[in-house]
């Protein structure tokens, strides 16, 4: 007997994943939500294919109470876990209906209302093989509302009734409300200790009082923000908590060549085009239904029920699209919001939408890390050890992760929460800090060892690829460092110490498409990056194309991916050139800026990102892998993309700049530094 | 009270002259294919016409567009471009698509055959942060060619 896939398994009943209608049309609710990454439009494929339906007949349903917990849309798992799970039901499904017709020719709207599917799925039902939907490129099934303007974000929401609500938050971390005394007409003000907030009918009303409310206040503040310009110091201080990934132990042999070099990033914000909303009602006095496009609807209904202690039950949690968050952004923030606002007016739905400063100062950030890598290189140009110690803040802050419900308002209560610092996943879930730290290349003698810092007054989380990004950019930097000390082609030296038949074809196929050893303009520098996300996920190659001229300017990116069968191939492809250009606006402008006090990037003029005349030209070619399982593509490209930057520009001006992002002064300083 | 065309009809709504025009699409007439983005004019989701003019309808008090010719996304009805834009799988999240669309529409009457230049040029005040731009800029210039 074959094992149900992990979701399917943790509730199998057919009809909580899929629901056959009368008329023809087939939901489909999976616990893994749109983040406008297409995962719903690849479910879709999958469930369509299995059922033997056009995809026209497949309705997918927003995740919530109704249908599975899968927990959190996170760490590129949606196709493995979502996709296994669907298949499965919806072979179930098909089998149920093949079977009550007598024969495999029958109309799923006649059968409808005679096959009962409130039953558990079976392991050992017949799959289909894949296609036609799956590895073809059907269009987003969500993109023609978008495109159109037609309401469908939760920030469209307009329930009967509706008020809308804003937050005045603290002017720093840590400050304390000392008093009040604005009261707007029109509007009612909300206060539980530093917690303030203001809900009326008229959004433009509620919006402008807001700001009359924050005039009149006064706090208490400290500073408590490390200094901006010496993360590394901070990082290093500690305490910590010490992760080893791995200890072949041997030490370095003692005559080979030894190499050293420190990598960093800063703080990185998630900069969600959209500010977070939340929408909730309070339908009793102890149950309140919520609307959020957070990534897990029901870690964020336990958490909220945790934080204001009711039962489970009693926080219903619905998913509604947003922008695209690329991490634990301020989502689940701005549900709790709703929620506390929501409950100064009972039966009424309250819309929370945060500002744009907010949104940059208050929601979690990527955490800033230092990567020490050190290695020998033997007298035939190869490495013989490689030691990685990693410095970072937890990348997980999500709600219940360490076991606290992670909501922003509930530490400002009258009895304020407090709540551990960002911790990491766990080494089955691919890691936090230290995702990627291990590299992939044929290495002895290595000892990677991570180190989480306990405290910070700054809130880290997950943003896209978590640790990998730095980690891969440290490691991929360094093998150019060390290919240049040998004499090394960089390509050739990667391959030298790479036996992965999958990564070598990434690497030859990037390197071929992007004319790897050909001649180059003046000012002009072309780097590698490589990495398979996770040590078990995509397989990733980068080259990137670089411009130093008066500032430093990305041309080009030329990309080979491998994520086994790629159900979209044209969503892989669009998951792809979007990691990889946000990944260069990271790499090239992105750092959150604060003083000791405050948060001071709080505009996109504070907190630039790519501009459409910096954005690169990308260009991806998918390697079929034939029949090796699907894996995420949204967070394949982020390390390798960053690496094949830095490394690109250090061909392009002879100077290596290890510390992101890689601004134009921070590339003219290094220059004037070597002299 | 402010007099108006919206999308071709004329159009009186009662509101503060200092509201802006996003707060009166969105709440009052019910349009929500311009959105909210910064609320500075910074990020470009919220572009919509004035008199042909792309600009942020978060940053336009409703008094300045009295007697003024306004469109928006749901004005321009089945545009070439967002045809282009669906047929290129021009946007990822999407959030920031309408308010792209109305720039190049505007770019489009001025000169209905862009360059990747000009193209690039018009846009550079609008963000997108999945990193669409590329496809948003061919679907731009191919609804430029689509035109003959």
């Amino acid at each position: 007997m074959a094992d149900l896939p992990r979701d399917l398994a943790a509730d199998p009943t057919l009809s909580r994943w899929i629901q056959v209608r009368d008329d023809g049309t087939i939901g489909v609710r999976v616990g893994k939500v749109e983040l406008g990454q297409g995962i719903a439009t690849a479910l879709a494929q999958i469930a369509a294919d299995e059922l033997g339906v056009d995809i026209a007949a497949i309705r997918m349903l927003p995740a919530g109470p109704d249908g599975p917990d899968e927990g959190f849309t996170a760490g590129s798992m949606s196709i493995m876990d979502s996709g296994a799970a669907v298949r499965v039901a919806a072979a179930n499904v098909r089998t149920r209906f093949t079977a009550a017709a007598g024969h495999p020719a029958f109309s799923y709207a006649d059968l409808a209302a005679a096959v009962d599917l409130d039953v558990p799925a079976d392991p050992d039902v017949p799959l289909r093989e894949p296609g036609p939907l799956v590895g073809s490129d059907v269009p987003r099934l969500d993109l023609p509302d978008k495109v159109f303007g037609r309401p469908r974000y939760i920030q469209d929401m307009r329930l009967p009734d509706q008020l809308f609500g804003r937050v005045i938050r603290p002017p720093s971390p840590g400050a304390r409300l000392l008093s009040v005394s604005a009261a707007p007409d029109g509007v009612s003000v909300v206060r539980d200790g530093s917690f303030l907030g203001v809900v009326g009918a008229d959004e433009a009303s509620v919006v402008r009082a807001a700001e009359v409310v924050r005039a009149s206040t006064t706090w208490t503040e400290h500073d408590s923000l490390p200094d901006e310009n010496d993360l590394d110091k901070f990082l290093r201080a500690g305490p910590h908590e010490d992760v080893t990934v791995a200890d072949d132990g041997d030490d370095p042999p003692r005559d080979d060549l030894h190499l050293r070099a420190t990598y960093s990033r800063p703080f990185i914000a998630h900069a969600s085009i959209a500010p977070s909303c939340g929408v909730a009602v309070w339908t009793a006095p102890d149950r309140v239904d919520v609307w959020s496009h957070s990534q897990g609807v029901y870690p964020l209904g336990r958490a909220i029920a945790t934080a204001l202690g009711l039962d489970a039950s009693a926080v219903r949690v619905q998913h509604a699209e947003s922008a695209g968050c690329y991490g634990h952004n301020a989502a689940d923030d701005a549900a709790f919001d709703a929620v506390l606002l929501a409950r100064t007016v009972p039966g009424r739905p309250v819309q929370v939408l945060w500002s744009r400063q907010d949104e940059l100062c208050w929601a979690p950030f990527g955490s800033a890390m230092t990567a020490d890598v050190a290695a020998t290189l033997d007298s035939a140009g190869r490495l013989s050890s490689w030691t990685c110690d990693v410095y970072s803040q937890g990348h997980t802050a999500r709600p219940g992760y360490a076991g606290a419900p992670g909501l922003l308002a509930a530490t400002t209560l009258a009895t304020p929460a407090v709540y551990p610092a960002a911790v990491d996943p766990p080494e089955a879930a691919g890691y936090g800090s230290m995702r990627n730290a291990l590299p992939g290349y044929d290495l002895p003698r290595r000892r990677v060892t991570g180190h989480r810092l306990l405290e910070s007054p700054i809130r880290s989380s997950a943003i896209r690829s978590l640790g990998a990004y730095l980690n891969v950019f440290a490691i991929e930097s360094f093998m150019d460092e060390a290919a240049l000390a040998v004499g090394r082609d960089p390509l050739a030296f990667r391959l030298d110490h790479l036996s992965d038949p999958r990564g070598r074809r990434v690497l030859a196929a990037a390197a071929s498409a992007a004319g790897w050893g050909g001649p180059l303009p003046d000012g002009a520098g072309r780097g590698i990056g490589y990495a398979r996300y996770k040590g078990r996920g995509a397989y990733c190659a980068v080259v990137a194309d670089v411009l130093a001229e008066t500032g430093i300017s990305v041309r080009r990116l030329t990309i080979a991916v491998d994520v086994g069968r790629a159900v979209n191939p044209d969503g892989v492809r669009n998951q792809i050139e979007g990691g990889a250009v946000q990944s260069a606006s990271w790499t090239l402008t992105e750092r959150v800026r604060f003083d000791r006090r405050r948060v001071t990037s709080d505009t996109w003029e504070t907190y630039p990102i790519l501009r459409f005349s910096q954005t690169p030209q990308v260009e991806v070619t998918i390697l079929d892998s034939g029949t090796e399982a699907s894996v995420g593509a949204g967070e394949a490209a982020q390390g390798p993309t960053a690496a094949a930057i830095g490394n690109a520009v250090a061909a392009a001006v002879g100077v290596r700049v290890r510390d992101l992002p890689l601004t134009t002064e921070a590339v003219m300083a290094a220059i004037e530094r070597a002299g | 009270m402010t007099s108006f065309i919206l999308n071709g009809a004329p159009i009186e709504v009662d509101v503060d002259p200092d509201t802006p025009l996003l707060y009166v699409l969105r709440n009052e007439l019910g349009l929500m294919g311009a959105r909210f983005g910064c609320g500075l004019g910074l990020c470009g989701a919220c572009f919509v016409h004035v008199d042909g003019v792309s600009v942020p309808s978060c940053d336009t008090p409703m008094w300045s567009v009295e007697g003024k010719t306004v469109v928006t996304i749901e004005g321009l009805s089945r545009h070439r471009l967002q045809e282009q834009f669906v047929i290129g799988q021009a946007a990822q999240c999407g959030y920031c698509v309408t308010g792209i669309i109305m720039t190049a529409a505007a770019l489009l009457d001025r000169d209905p055959h862009p360059s990747v230049a000009a193209v690039t040029g018009a846009l550079d005040r609008h963000l997108c942060r999945c990193g669409a731009q590329q496809r948003m800029i061919r679907a731009v210039v191919k609804a430029g060619e689509a035109d003959g």
